[in-house]
């Protein structure tokens, strides 16, 4: 029998509980979320076991552009504080582990949801975690200031794959709640990469406050919002949703704003007086989480 | 005589492979339901 010498953790079989932390469990659930109120609202209901089957195809395409997310970037991760103790830079599994995880998960979440819901589902669900990926990951991110913008694309899919695996069709409203998602991203990473962006400068990202500079950064959030704040009220006017929607959205909205105004008012560049910023980024979370829950509650 | 790490690379393997078979299961038996489903649409 040969004599197994462990001198690297990585050679060792990976945990299973590693390769569950590939797939950013808590991303996962605001992506699930938001995928089960695309979901909900549409006018078709699924049958139930139909329906599970498109938000567990939903959160295993997440978990796969998490894993090829790690995959790609554990050299960068081994150099945020944030980011040092995932599985690769940690050195607990082998990035060719990772990898071949990220794919297989990513190829079945999207045959599965082609054969339990429609196939114009799959192509959606098999766009979004090639966007997140390719365009993302291995493009935007390490190249412009603006990859959160247009990577905020990728995010902003699991409402919409949500409606067309229930209905199979792409309307106007689903489209909308891309859009509040994708206009959201911005002011949610940017707060965000205020107060960490020591971290982010480290590993030679280009976030926004490391090219651009903190005061740029807080009037990009602020502009962001204002789009965001119309796209978030929108479906109301437009006879998509009810009041109950409306007023929640109105409600929700202005409060961002005035907190996004408060990051536009603070001048300090210490992460430590940056309370504004974490404020914005905390409740930009609960913001999403409220807007999509008042949508549900509204149809 | 068996090494700490053998035990660790065994530990592992026998975990993992739990896993995977409850995992395999909950899929067969998710497969099950579709298949029910689908056909109660006249897929």
């Amino acid at each position: 029998m040969p004599t197994l010498e462990m001198t690297n953790p990585a050679s060792l079989p990976a945990d299973w509980r590693d390769f569950l932390a590939l797939t950013k469990p808590r991303v996962m659930s605001l992506v699930v979320f938001s995928g089960l109120c695309g979901l909900l609202a549409a006018p078709e209901m699924p049958l139930v076991v139909l329906g599970f089957t498109a938000i567990l195809c939903i959160a295993l395409g997440a978990g796969a552009c998490g894993a090829l997310n790690q995959w790609y970037e554990a050299e960068l991760d081994g150099k945020m504080r944030r980011t040092a103790k995932r599985p690769l830079p940690a050195g607990r599994m082998n990035p060719q582990s990772a990898l071949h995880f990220g794919v297989a998960l990513g190829a079945f979440s999207v045959l599965l949801m082609g054969l339990a819901t429609n196939w114009l589902a799959a192509a959606l669900l098999a766009a979004s975690i090639l966007f997140y990926v390719l365009i993302y990951t291995v493009w935007l991110k390490p190249r412009t200031a603006q990859n959160i913008v247009i990577g905020g694309a990728a995010g902003a899919f699991p409402p919409l794959i949500g409606w067309v695996a229930a209905t199979g069709r792409v309307e106007l409203l689903p489209v909308l709640l891309f859009a509040i998602i994708f206009l959201w991203t911005p002011p949610h990473f940017w707060a965000l990469s205020l107060f960490v962006r020591s971290d982010y400068a480290a590993a030679g990202i280009p976030m926004l406050p490391v090219v651009a500079g903190v005061e740029n950064t807080r009037k990009q959030i602020f502009l962001y919002t204002l789009p965001m704040a119309a796209a978030a009220v929108a479906p109301w006017p437009l006879g998509l949703t009810g009041t109950a929607y409306g007023i929640s959205a109105m409600i929700l909205s202005l409060v961002f704003l005035v907190l996004a105004v408060r990051v536009l008012a603070n001048r300090s560049t210490d992460p430590k007086d940056m309370g504004a910023e974490k404020h914005l980024f905390a409740y930009s979370v609960f913001y999403l989480f409220a807007l999509f829950t008042a949508l549900v509650v509204d149809r | 005589m068996p090494t700490p790490d053998d035990d660790l690379i065994r530990k592992r393997q026998r975990e993992g492979a739990r896993v995977l078979a409850l995992l395999l299961g909950a899929f067969v038996v998710l497969l099950f339901f579709i298949t029910i489903a689908k056909t109660s649409l006249n897929w």
